[in-house]
């Protein structure tokens, strides 16, 4: 027998019907299943990509292992982001002090691996010992001329959101000390990760159009660039829920002017693509990137049109990280014809869980911060065909005998920009039309 | 081969000095830590809900691990410890954690794993225990069991030997002795616990295995969601694994040895069978991982001893192929090099099994840190094998500085070794866990005869395959 929590009523909303704003960005209940990660996880994913960095972790082993090579995010060139190193603190350490460890630790690596720059982590014990991680970190930077970064992300300390914070907060000091000179069309990538080389396809559709790209934040991110992303005339935003505060930061600090976009889905890329001409104010832009467009478009219709006449009818289910990339799947999901019963996120937000609200038919059901019993029960109820979501989310459909998409950091896909589009279309169709279903009815 | 001079670079502390670059950071680490090891042994107990008293991150870290390993749902509760809990101690987040598993799951059993900071802020979490049982005395209340485990002290088999000791020292009852056995196999796969099951039925014993995962890590499909997977040891077998006629515990390390940067007294330390054997009475018996030939006699040896039965038939059977096999295949495996790394306890079982079919074993390398591991294998290669380097407490980057001149042929090891091999070029035979680039993980089996068997032909057709890839010539025959 199981029963929801009463506490998470608020949580949880049915378009059409429940008139309550959805509580969210709040702590997960004691003794429920959450499917979030903790405020050190959401620094780490973070600021994992760049690649010729050196990410040290300060603490017990587990947070470092766990965290080893987590992302798809590809580097094309150094890959420091793909080895996991730990100051592995035992017993003695808790006992004694883990700084002298720390300070070593630091050293030898950065004498070996010659990153541009270190970033520190702080877990749970760092500051309950008492280590002074912010001194240690001072200490070394003097000693190796290089910027060492706390990363102050202790897992108790607030969500996995508060660890995006954290972590745009470690990235706001690195920025600004930077002097490349940038051309005239310059734009910073914000919160594109560039798992199984997305990033590179959007570069490609920007080169295109005659705009430069001066820094990515975080895929494929490289200190130096980031260091001078304040030179850039615009910061465009993906994955919004991680790096607006940045571009808030960045705005403030250095006028540097935001746009929220997405990449995925038709529509969503396409926008992106305007919007950033529009900024600019030229003609010029704007015609490559309907050219752009256009091309795409003609390219793909014909294909997404026969996804369509095969999936129409399906019901899907999406559940991940933030609920901005959720907006976009549910109108990627409807271009091949497939509907949205049941959406979802770990960390989303007041107005984007309202957009989700508006866009979705009645009787959609709305949940954040879930966990498998309920999500379990909704696709059930809700008979959805696929789910979206990651690898956490993957056998509570398999094991209930549905179709499932891997939309998460994990992926080896890629799923943004046009071509994204087509293998998410793939993936949808070969997930939904296997004949394994058969079996499991 | 001079040993010392190869080693630049082995952070061990059995190695610490002696190469040039002696690393005190982990890079890569070949351990995981000790509260997964826990939640794998409460997934183990029929009925039950792991929570980690802890940060939420704990909890989910630790599921991915599973989840992507055995592709099954593996849920684990965190009490989510907060700022707050953190300064003010986290009774709070504990109660309201154990309310709320009880409103969702309704367990019979809710296994407590701790994690570094609830140990760090001193939390006395069976006190908690007590606390909330009295406070809830009224009510029907699930089995708790209590395993101490902060990621500070040992790795993930600490954790798991751990949890099994506070299981049972927990929960068995002494009375008088019946004619069952327990049988204590340690962190195997779910398809090696159901061979294992296999063959107590066909030796006619009654038994407890414990813990036995094999179906809620590995269950079938189901028809209709399972808040918590079918499967398990019971709780009523755990109690009378007090009243066995004999315990078998498979490891010669397990959780014992002094732990490297311990501060806890090795004496609090003790196994499953051992707790069992002080205050039960139940005697021990102790055998390595049944990996080999050798190795698996000694454990048949044991159930002859207590079925009073011969081994039956088709384990002689099986016996005899594998020896068939061994004869079959030798040439293509004598002088081959290979590297092995893994928890202590499995790694002594490969080299043994290794020992068997003329495979060098170059380097034996761990993340375990108990201080027996080079005396365990001087133990099981009798000395023969001075040459062989064994390194405790190493990590993935120290086996990668020193791998070019050991000139291995294979590695045998769980997927995160996976970047060596594929820098080399040579091929990586996937045992243990983590596995994560492989399908089938949980249906891996590596013990007894027909388990060496399944190893013996995959280690046997990786180097058939290499010599065919590079073989000029392309053969179809080989």
């Amino acid at each position: 027998m199981s029963t929801f929590l009463t506490e998470r009523e608020n949580q949880i909303f049915r378009t059409g019907k429940d008139v309550h704003t959805i509580n969210c960005s709040r702590p997960s209940l004691a003794g429920s299943v959450s499917q979030r990660a903790c405020v050190f996880c959401g620094s780490r994913v973070v600021l994992y990509p760049i690649a010729d960095a050196l990410h040290l972790i300060h603490g017990p082993i587990g947070c470092a292992a766990y965290t080893w090579d987590i992302r798809g995010a590809l580097s094309s060139g150094p890959e420091i982001h793909r080895l996991s190193f730990s100051t592995d603190l035992r017993e003695k350490d808790v006992v004694f002090g883990g700084e002298k460890k720390l300070y070593h630790s630091l050293s030898e690596l950065i004498d070996r691996y010659k990153p541009k720059a270190a970033f520190v982590y702080s877990t749970c014990i760092v500051g309950v010992i008492g280590d002074d991680l912010e001194a240690v970190c001072k200490k070394v930077s003097k000693e190796k001329g290089m910027p060492v970064i706390p990363v102050q992300a202790p897992g108790f300390n607030g969500s996995k959101k508060d660890g995006y914070k954290i972590a745009c907060e470690s990235l706001a000091t690195l920025i600004g000390t930077g002097d490349l000179e940038v051309p005239k069309y310059s734009i910073n990538i914000l919160g594109d990760f560039n798992l199984a080389g997305e990033l590179w396809m959007l570069l490609e559709y920007y080169k295109r159009m005659g705009i430069h790209v001066n820094a990515t934040i975080t895929g494929d991110g490289r200190v130096d660039a980031i260091r001078s992303a304040h030179k850039a005339s615009l910061n465009v935003v993906q994955c919004s829920g991680s790096m607006m505060y940045l571009a808030k930061i960045m705005k403030e600090k250095y006028g540097v002017p935001f746009m929220k976009v997405s990449y995925f889905g038709l529509e969503d890329m396409s926008d992106a693509l305007y919007e950033v001409a529009k900024f600019f104010k030229s003609d010029e832009l704007m015609a490559k990137a309907r050219e752009i467009v256009r091309e795409e478009f003609t390219r793909m219709m014909p294909i997404l049109k026969e996804y369509k006449e095969k999936l129409e009818g399906k019901k899907a289910a999406i559940y991940v990280g933030g609920s901005f990339k959720a907006i976009s799947l549910i109108k990627a999901l409807r271009l091949i014809g497939v509907k949205t019963v049941l959406v979802g996120s770990q960390t989303g937000t007041a107005d984007e869980y309202e957009i989700i609200r508006e866009l979705c038919d009645d009787d959609t059901i709305i949940v954040d911060d879930s966990n498998p019993i309920e999500l379990s029960t909704f696709v059930k109820e809700k008979q959805a065909d696929i789910f979206i979501g990651g690898v956490k989310e993957r056998p509570i459909a398999y094991k209930i005998g549905i179709g499932f998409c891997d939309h998460n950091h994990e992926r080896k896909e890629a799923l943004a920009g046009y071509e994204g589009m087509l293998n998410f279309a793939k993936e949808i169709y070969a997930t939904a039309m296997s004949p394994v279903w058969q079996f499991t009815k | 081969m001079d040993s010392t001079k190869k080693i630049n670079g082995a952070k061990s502390p059995s190695f610490g000095g002696v190469g040039e670059a002696s690393f005190v950071s982990t890079r890569n680490a070949c351990k995981l830590c000790a509260p997964l090891g826990a939640s794998v042994v409460f997934k183990g107990i029929k009925g039950c809900i792991p929570m980690i008293h802890g940060s939420q991150g704990c909890a989910t870290y630790i599921r991915r691990y599973m989840i992507s390993h055995y592709k099954e749902p593996v849920d684990i509760a965190s009490s989510n410890f907060s700022e707050e809990s953190t300064i003010f101690g986290g009774n709070k987040n504990f109660i309201a954690g154990i309310d709320n598993i009880i409103k969702q799951y309704n367990p019979e059993v809710i296994g407590i794993a701790s994690a570094c900071l609830s140990e760090t802020i001193g939390e006395d979490i069976p006190r908690l225990i007590r606390e909330y049982r009295s406070v809830n005395s009224d009510k029907p209340l699930p089995v708790f069991v209590h395993a101490s485990t902060p990621s500070y002290q040992g790795t993930h088999i600490d954790g798991f030997h751990e949890a099994v000791a506070a299981a049972v020292s927990s929960i068995a009852q002494v009375s008088e002795t019946e004619k069952h056995i327990n049988i204590f196999p340690g962190f195997v796969s779910p398809e090696d616990i159901r061979n294992l099951k296999e063959i107590l039925a066909d030796f006619g014993l009654d038994y407890v295995l414990f813990p036995d995962y094999s179906d809620s890590l590995d269950n079938p499909h189901w028809k209709d969601y399972q808040l918590i997977p079918e499967g398990g040891t019971p709780v009523a077998d755990i109690r009378r694994t007090g009243s066995a006629k004999a315990s078998i515990e498979f490891g010669y390390v397990l959780n014992q040895g002094g732990l490297h940067g311990r501060v806890k007294s090795n004496k609090t330390v003790f196994t499953a069978a051992e707790w069992l054997e002080k205050n039960c009475n139940v005697p021990r018996n102790s055998v390595g991982m049944p990996i080999g030939i050798k190795e698996t006699d000694k454990f048949f040896d044991v159930l002859e001893k207590l079925a009073g039965i011969s081994t039956p038939e088709k384990y002689k059977r099986q016996r005899g192929r594998l020896i068939d096999a061994y004869v079959d295949g030798h040439k293509y495996l004598f002088g081959k090099r290979a590297i092995v790394y893994g928890e202590e306890d499995l790694v002594i079982g490969l080299v043994s099994f290794l020992e068997e079919i003329g495979i060098e074993t170059v380097l034996v390398a761990s993340g375990g840190e108990s201080g027996m591991l080079k005396d365990e294998i001087d133990r099981i290669t009798q000395g023969k094998r001075k040459d062989m380097l064994v390194v405790s407490d190493m990590d993935f980057e120290s086996i990668n500085d020193i791998v070019d001149d050991l000139k291995p042929d294979l590695m045998i090891g769980n997927s995160k070794g996976y970047y060596i091999t594929r820098r080399l070029g040579i091929p990586l035979v996937r045992v243990s866990f983590p596995i994560h680039d492989r399908f089938g993980a949980q249906r891996l089996r590596h013990l007894c005869y027909e388990g060496t068997q399944e190893l013996f032909d995959r280690i046997t057709n990786v180097l058939i395959e290499y010599k065919q890839e590079h073989s000029p010539v392309g053969y179809k025959y080989i």
